[in-house]
């Protein structure tokens, strides 16, 4: 454990540690607004033990909490997560073999994948997956103990206006990946289906139903089969 | 809410994350996902986010969610797009609705 510290640049750690703190925070709201949303407290508390992946936990406890059945919402968040299988292929050498494969591939995350990849050598690249991966499943898993806990202190979330919070939290999330044009098409398409569908539709469903979206999602370089 | 199916949910849930995340690396050999089929996943993830973040701001069961929800949510977002602090993003949201509805807008 001592080489991984010094392995790491102190800059990086100040980094690695911002990011660690901030998830925290979300993860706070995370469990307030479950919660607050009605659901019972250990409801979002197992799924960030064994689940570990923030936006398909919002995902999920937002079509369940809207009275969705846990099965659309379970489809909604593996699709979500489905994204793991590419970070899994890119970092497979950081996070090596034996006991090592179950244990980092549960931390996987985002921003864990993010800083490994943009280290130079393996060395510091598996410095900087597992202290990140590591650093954000203990901050975001007592953020989100901490807020179930005071969301169930609060019995009228829409006082506290708690509702808006969690689409904001989100909208938060998602907006950087927004400013590619094709996807913000796409999502708009979506957006604009879900919306439509959600009177007729049980709730889970019209979200579900946005991948129709994809419909307008293009590349903008022709594939190479194409070209051939 | 059935409590049983709700935990099934979530263990098929936590399975399937866990799978996917271990798939990449038990493909150990230099197997590279095609780059169009990664572009359209993380599109997907964008979208579904995208729809969620639309229902929930602007549907409350099958009808329309009132006024002081979807202000608050636009509060929130404008902050966000500025680049605010995310603590910043989720207090406005919330005290935006939560003050137009002392105010009585619904």
């Amino acid at each position: 454990m001592r080489s991984i510290w010094r392995t790491i640049d102190p800059g990086l750690l100040r980094d690695i540690a911002l990011v660690c703190l901030a998830d925290g925070v979300v993860g706070l709201w995370y469990g307030a607004i479950s919660v607050g949303g009605g659901l019972d407290l250990w409801v979002p508390v197992l799924l960030s033990l064994v689940v570990f992946a923030g936006a398909s936990q919002f995902l999920f406890v937002g079509i369940v909490a809207a009275g969705g059945s846990p099965i659309a919402a379970t489809i909604a968040g593996l699709l979500v997560n489905s994204r793991h299988v590419a970070f899994g292929l890119a970092v497979s050498d950081v996070i090596g073999n034996g006991w090592r494969r179950p244990l980092g591939s549960h931390v996987m995350t985002d921003e864990n994948v993010a800083f490994a990849l943009g280290q130079e050598d393996l060395r510091q690249k598996r410095a900087a997956y597992w202290v990140c991966g590591i650093g954000i499943f203990v901050c975001w898993n007592i953020g989100v103990v901490i807020g179930a806990l005071a969301g169930s202190v609060i019995t009228d979330t829409d006082v506290f206006g708690l509702d808006a919070a969690f689409p904001a939290v989100l909208l938060a999330l998602v907006l950087p990946s927004l400013r590619g044009r094709k996807t913000r098409t796409a999502a708009l398409a979506g957006s604009v289906v879900a919306l439509a569908a959600t009177p007729f539709l049980p709730a889970g469903l019209p979200v579900l139903l946005a991948l129709l979206g994809l419909v307008f999602y293009r590349s903008d370089k022709p594939s190479l089969e194409a070209v051939r | 809410m059935n409590k049983t199916l709700l935990l099934v949910g979530i263990l098929i849930f936590a399975v399937g994350t866990f799978s996917l995340r271990l798939a990449g690396p038990l493909m150990r050999t230099r197997f590279e996902l095609p780059e169009r089929a990664q572009q359209v996943m993380a599109a997907a993830a964008v979208v579904l986010l995208a729809a969620l973040v639309a229902t929930a701001a602007l549907t409350d069961g099958p009808g329309a969610a009132g006024i002081a929800r979807p202000a608050g949510v636009l509060v929130g977002g404008v902050l966000a797009w500025r680049k605010a602090p995310f603590v910043l993003v989720v207090v406005a949201a919330a005290a935006t609705a939560a003050g137009l509805r002392l105010l009585g807008v619904p």
